[in-house]
């Protein structure tokens, strides 16, 4: 296990920054009606993008879930695209075809923010499959989440992957729920890791709150990838401050706030720049400093956007067919 | 480009699927199939025999029994740069996958704004007519052509069954060849050297001036022999094959019709809410003032296909059934 430099260190950081300031002006942005749809935010989850993808390349594949911004911001989405895209703009990554829960980067190697609970991990071991059939060293990371842990498809990818030795990791945030549902109440499980030896693969738990551990464990499984040893089931206990959809967190029916106000306790950017201020890494005036940063990068980002273009109707028809 | 160069020979359906899968793999580095014993066994209709010799384990591989996962696979390794053969040994089985083939597959390259390309080939077996019963003997093309973002095609005879097969690999969209399971015995004269079949372009296997037959797959062989009766009574009917039907040739459909003045249109599919529907309404939108008669169709009762041979026969859609409804069009 190698002790991360420095910058790495810093990167991380700013990675989970990064994150949570879009996320947070995006839910503005929504709450405003200034961004069409159904928003599914990442906050409270940071850690496990920023810990996992600071590993990565963009040769590197990743598949994401509905709540995929995270995932594209960690793997180098450029914040001005990114909007646009959520705005509903010719200029976004997907030229306004795809919204928030399709938004997608084949350039950074990010198949997708995806509608469909599950969907990912088959497309994951497929990616696999080609960076093998190839032989380049390159990997698949499929993010997932507890209630997708019981959709057929996640099983089939899980057995597919391990049979032919891939080079895929599974990273399932746990967040708790599944949507509205609790964790308990969809399935007999507490660690969702147990599931690895029913397909022959390592499976490991690591609290998700906790960039540090993420990113320790996200190296062990990338390196068993690269090395030709095949997948891991990597678990990350995790919380979204959010809704399920939207931005509310506080006074839902199927929460008790007392339980979001623990969790809140164990920010992960705070305990990262507790962490980081410890080790001399960043100061607290640094760190607030990045997040003014960022945040001017954001609203960069929306004025790009709100300047965009909307799309030409005349292209509707547009790369249904290649 | 299609091939006049068969030298008459003559080989089974099932052999030119497997031609037309050498092939593939022999001219593209970066195709592979993957699929329920393509490797192994070659396929449990024999289309990949002897490629796992050839080609070896890395491009012509075995999977469990998890179509999902193999058409994830297909999906994941297509936008990744490969060109996947897909075999789902049964078309009744794309329930087990449906959601990679119309939520992904389909419209990965859409969503994306156009960033992603799937050059996948899926083969899969239609029809009933070998007491296989409910779940095994299903026409299920309607409901991959109402997937904008596949094409999908469907060979009658051992040429277009190659011909196809090798289009559809060589095409940067996903594209269905659903061959048909009756079918694979029949012989045909086949090239030797790899030809495509345009996809998008229908075939006019019988010229005539009284009535069109509008059809595909196994029902082509039918439409024939009922073209074959009626010429008996003096009534020469054209038959189209339509080959491929998403794209689907409609302009030979129509400058048919202009000459006919009659149509009938035929599928083993159920009739209700099948291909059918879609053409007899085409027509009528693009060639109303042509037609003397309404737009015929032939199809399977809405019923689930049943297994007894005498239940099976009753319930195909055949020669005599088109007649009869030939017939009727032209007052008969």
């Amino acid at each position: 296990m190698s002790q991360p430099s420095d910058d790495v260190l810093r990167d991380i950081h700013r990675r989970m920054v990064r994150i949570r300031v879009f996320e947070t002006e995006a839910g503005r942005m929504a709450e405003a009606g200034k961004i069409p749809g159904a928003l599914h935010l990442y906050v409270g989850e940071e850690a496990v993008a920023a810990g996992v993808m600071v590993h990565l390349s963009d040769d590197d594949w990743i598949t994401s879930t509905h709540r995929g911004h995270g995932h594209l911001i960690a793997k180098g989405g450029a914040f001005d695209r990114m909007f646009a895209e959520l705005f509903g703009r010719a200029t976004g990554y997907c030229r306004g075809k795809g919204g928030s829960m399709h938004i997608s980067n084949m350039d950074l190697g990010m198949l997708g923010a995806n509608g469909i609970v599950g969907a990912g991990p088959p497309i994951a071991v497929g990616a696999a499959f080609s960076t093998k059939f190839r032989k380049t060293d390159r990997v698949a990371v499929s993010f997932f989440g507890d209630g997708a842990s019981n959709e057929g498809s996640f099983h089939e990818a899980a057995n597919m992957a391990a049979l032919y030795k891939l080079p895929v990791i599974f990273v399932c945030e746990n967040n708790g729920y599944g949507e509205y549902t609790p964790q308990a109440n969809h399935q007999a499980i507490v660690d969702v890791a147990d599931r690895a030896a029913g397909y022959g693969m390592p499976g490991v738990v690591v609290d998700g709150m906790d960039a540090m551990a993420v990113y320790e464990s996200a190296e062990a499984a990338i390196d068993r990838a690269r090395s030709g040893e095949g997948p891991t089931l990597l678990e990350c206990k995790t919380y979204r401050f959010f809704d399920h959809v939207g931005v509310r967190g506080m006074g839902l029916s199927y929460r008790t706030d007392e339980e979001l106000e623990e969790w809140q306790k164990r920010d992960p950017i705070h305990l990262f720049e507790a962490r980081l201020a410890e080790l001399g890494v960043l100061s607290r005036d640094e760190a607030a400093g990045i997040h003014e940063g960022i945040l001017e990068e954001v609203k960069a980002g929306i004025e790009f956007a709100e300047s965009s273009p909307l799309p030409d109707p005349n292209t509707l028809l547009d790369d249904v067919y290649a | 480009m299609a091939s006049q160069t068969s030298n008459g020979r003559e080989i089974t359906y099932i052999a030119a699927i497997a031609e037309g899968a050498q092939a593939i793999l022999a001219e593209q580095d970066n195709a592979f199939i993957a699929g329920e014993d393509v490797a192994g066994a070659g396929g449990v209709f024999g289309s990949y025999r002897g490629l796992l010799d050839e080609f070896g384990p890395d491009r012509v591989v075995d999977t469990p029994i998890s179509e999902e996962g193999i058409v994830g696979l297909g999906v994941g390794a297509a936008a990744t740069g490969l060109r996947p053969i897909i075999d789902i040994m049964f078309m009744d089985f794309m329930g087990e996958c449906m959601d990679e083939i119309a939520n992904q597959m389909a419209k990965m390259r859409y969503m994306f704004g156009g960033s992603a390309k799937l050059p996948i080939t899926v083969v899969t077996m239609s029809g009933a007519g070998l007491n296989m019963a409910a779940q095994h003997s299903q026409s299920l093309e309607v409901w991959i052509c109402h997937l904008p973002g596949l094409k999908v095609v469907a060979p009658s005879t051992p040429h277009d069954a190659k011909g196809l097969l090798i289009a559809a690999s060589r095409d940067d969209n996903p594209v269905f060849v659903v061959m048909n399971k009756l079918s694979l015995r029949n012989r045909g004269t086949v090239p030797e050297e790899p030809y495509e079949v345009p996809i998008g372009k229908a075939n006019i296997v019988r010229p005539g001036d009284d009535l069109t037959i509008i059809t595909y797959s196994r029902m082509v062989s039918e439409a024939l022999t009922a073209a074959a009766a009626l010429a008996e009574e003096g009534l020469e009917a054209e038959v189209i094959d339509l080959r491929s039907l998403q794209p689907m040739d409609t302009d030979t459909v129509i400058e048919s019709v202009a000459k006919t003045h009659r149509a009938v249109v035929v599928h083993e599919a159920v009739r209700f809410a099948g291909l059918g529907g879609e053409i007899a309404a085409q027509i009528q939108e693009l060639a109303f003032d042509d037609l003397d008669a309404p737009v015929a169709r032939v199809g399977a009762p809405f019923s689930p296909v049943p297994f007894s041979a005498v239940l099976e026969q009753t319930y195909l859609p055949n020669a005599d059934k088109i007649v009869a409804q030939a017939r009727s069009l032209l007052g008969g």
